[in-house]
């Protein structure tokens, strides 16, 4: 038998957060309703008294739970970060993961006993990277950024003694989170700044001759033809013209999933797979946090012989972008 | 307030960028960042290059600054990161928590536009670990550089990006060698064919970004040259210009008359529009869009 990963799932609502728990997740992930976390979205997230709720009905059932301050606080607003970082501390939070790191100072200098992570906003992707918070901050765990192939990560996790976290599952981030300004430069709202990717109230979807056109401010991202399914305008997903092509010049619709490598990722060290998705719905939480238990279970029991189950693999297709996946920069040839 | 030259961000022939910096020598600039800090691959030119680079800038007295590297994968960056920070005579650029962590051995350095630098208490933080001066990230506005300015601890100095593509992104994957259909590992140093990037247009034609390998910038370029007098008056230490292939003397000589007072900031602004790359945006400096242009914001801003 090989280390058991612990599967870290989103909660993006109390009833999210009961189906992770129920469907076996180890540790879920929140985040207070507001610009504080990097999934700011309306009818999302959590008040003081539904995170108390949600943190009593993990905690009952032996699991974690982990509070998301990974936005970039700025001067006007400083104390509303602040305000949250002692709040996760009251309520009782396994362990905040912060990006900023004046925020991370005032963290460890005001609750020394709080565990902390980096988020995957902190962009570190070296061991030297994470040394800096270490000795600094004492960190415990860092989300890895989606842009190492695995024998990278594999690389990070033999040169720190800090645990490392992965993406496992959802939403294909194909920039190197907190260094990605695209949002804001079409919208004015960015992750960094307001928590939001192509915020909604930018958005406007407009019926033409030629197809059905997605606009983020008035930049057009996409045009759909008749029966093509359309996504989210994030920027990095939308189909532009290159050297006269027009096509997916920076990344397809898709969603990562490492289950073809998930005894490699248990072999390698790393501690901790982490499912993406705080806005989407309940029932997607508990779908794929169920498929990933099992894999989880079954690459534990038997590594040298795992090999994903097709019923797996086509209901984790089924919830993801464009009904596909990919290993993204794990894989050097994505690269 | 000085007048710095960021690192070319472009991939240049070795002549091509030995030129250039002979014509920097000449220009009134006061700091220039060199070095590659975009993709590790790129080695027409060597620390050793740049260092020689460094020492005429530094005799034409310019300070003089190596940039470091925006991202990190692999061990061999992380050693040529040490010998960059171990240089003994310029001033280092550090792009990435790692270089920070590694100058933050007594080594001063500047905390530059990636690091994340949003408020008062991560600007102590560098200040404390040694930092000399900071860029501020550039999707912040005037108004919270205000803030930041009034929190600044003492002896730190400010610098802002204020001309340029901006730079907008970093991915593991490469776009250039995406867009002809190499693999990364095979790029063909194709990002050397595109010196101000390869341009990103929308279905409408309309020019959006610029991609230059694994980095994605603005199609437009920011152009704060109006914005001048008032980062003067914030106390603004550094403006900084970021290389583009053509005409970078004229926009030097604009920028630097226009701080001197001798040149009227509307003025500079449409000597500045004449020759950049696409269309300008200034945006971000007053709180909207990145891509966004405000000519009268920035002639109200710039009214004494």
């Amino acid at each position: 038998m090989s280390q058991k990963l612990e599967l870290v799932c989103p909660a993006g609502s109390l009833s999210a957060l009961k189906q992770a728990v129920d469907n076996g997740a180890d540790t879920v992930y929140m985040g207070f309703r507001d610009a504080t976390n990097a999934r700011n979205f309306p009818g999302l997230n959590f008040d003081e008294r539904s995170a108390l709720k949600g943190i009593e009905y993990a905690h009952s059932r032996g699991r974690k739970v982990l509070l998301a301050l990974n936005t970039y606080p700025q001067p006007q607003s400083w104390e509303i970060w602040t305000a949250a970082v002692d709040r996760a501390a009251r309520i009782g939070v396994d362990a905040l993961i912060l990006a900023d790191a004046g925020l991370m100072r005032y963290a460890a200098r005001t609750h020394p006993d709080l565990r902390l992570h980096l988020s995957v906003q902190g962009s570190a992707t070296s061991a030297e990277a994470i040394a800096f918070y270490r000795e600094n901050f004492n960190i415990q765990r860092v989300v890895l950024p989606r842009v190492l192939s695995l024998s990278q990560v594999k690389r990070v996790v033999e040169s720190t003694d800090v645990e490392v976290e992965v993406f496992a599952f959802g939403s294909l981030c194909v920039m190197v989170e907190g260094r990605c300004y695209l949002s804001s430069y079409a919208t004015g709202e960015s992750p960094n700044t307001c928590g939001a990717c192509s915020p909604a109230k930018s958005v406007r979807w407009e019926e033409a001759a030629d197809g059905r056109k997605v606009r983020l401010n008035e930049v057009l991202i996409d045009i759909y033809g008749p029966g093509e399914s359309a996504g989210y305008p994030v920027v990095c997903k939308g189909r532009f013209e290159v050297n006269g092509e027009v096509g997916y010049a920076i990344e397809e619709p898709t969603s990562l999933s490492i289950l073809d490598i998930l005894p490699e990722l248990q072999r390698s060290g790393v501690k901790a797979i982490k499912v993406e998705g705080r806005q989407r719905s309940p029932a997607y939480v508990g779908q794929v946090t169920r498929v990933l238990r099992q894999a989880i279970n079954s690459a534990t029991i038997n590594p040298d012989g795992f090999v994903p189950r097709a019923e797996w693999v086509a209901q984790l297709d089924k919830v993801a972008e464009g009904s596909t996946h990919t290993l993204g920069a794990l894989e050097r040839g994505w690269q | 307030m000085k007048i710095s030259l960021g690192p070319n961000l472009y991939y240049w022939s070795r002549e091509e960028t030995l030129e250039f910096y002979e014509q920097v020598v000449e220009w009134p600039l006061d700091i220039v960042y060199l070095g590659e800090a975009v993709c590790s691959k790129r080695r027409l030119l060597r620390l050793d290059d740049w260092l020689e680079i460094g020492e005429k800038l530094s005799a034409a007295g310019k300070e003089v600054v190596l940039s470091t590297l925006v991202l990190l994968e692999a061990d061999s960056e992380l050693k040529s990161l040490r010998r960059i920070i171990d240089n003994g005579k310029f001033l280092v650029e550090a792009n990435d928590m790692a270089a920070v962590h590694l100058a933050s051995n007594n080594i001063p350095y500047v905390a530059g536009p990636h690091l994340n630098v949003y408020n008062g208490e991560t600007l102590a933080l560098h200040r404390d670990l040694g930092a000399q001066r900071w860029v501020m990230p550039v999707e912040l506005s005037h108004t919270t550089l205000t803030e930041m300015q009034a929190q600044r601890p003492e002896g730190l100095q400010t610098e802002v990006f204020a001309f340029g593509r901006t730079p907008l992104a970093f991915s593991a994957r490469c776009f250039t060698a995406r867009a002809h259909k190499l693999p990364k590992d095979d790029c063909q140093f194709r990002c050397g064919d595109y010196p101000d990037g390869m341009l990103l247009k929308t279905q409408d034609g309309e020019p959006f970004l610029s991609m230059n390998g694994i980095q994605t910038l603005s199609a437009a370029t920011t152009n704060l040259i109006e914005a001048l007098p008032q980062m003067q008056k914030m106390g603004v230490d550094v403006a900084r210009l970021s290389p583009q292939s053509h005409h970078m003397g004229k926009i030097v000589e604009a920028f630097a008359a226009v701080r001197d007072g001798k040149l009227n900031p509307t003025e500079g602004a449409e000597q500045v529009n004449r020759v950049i790359i696409g269309t300008p945006c200034n945006g971000y400096w007053y709180g909207e869009a990145g891509m966004d242009w405000s000519a009268d914001a920035a002639l109200a801003y710039s009214q004494p």
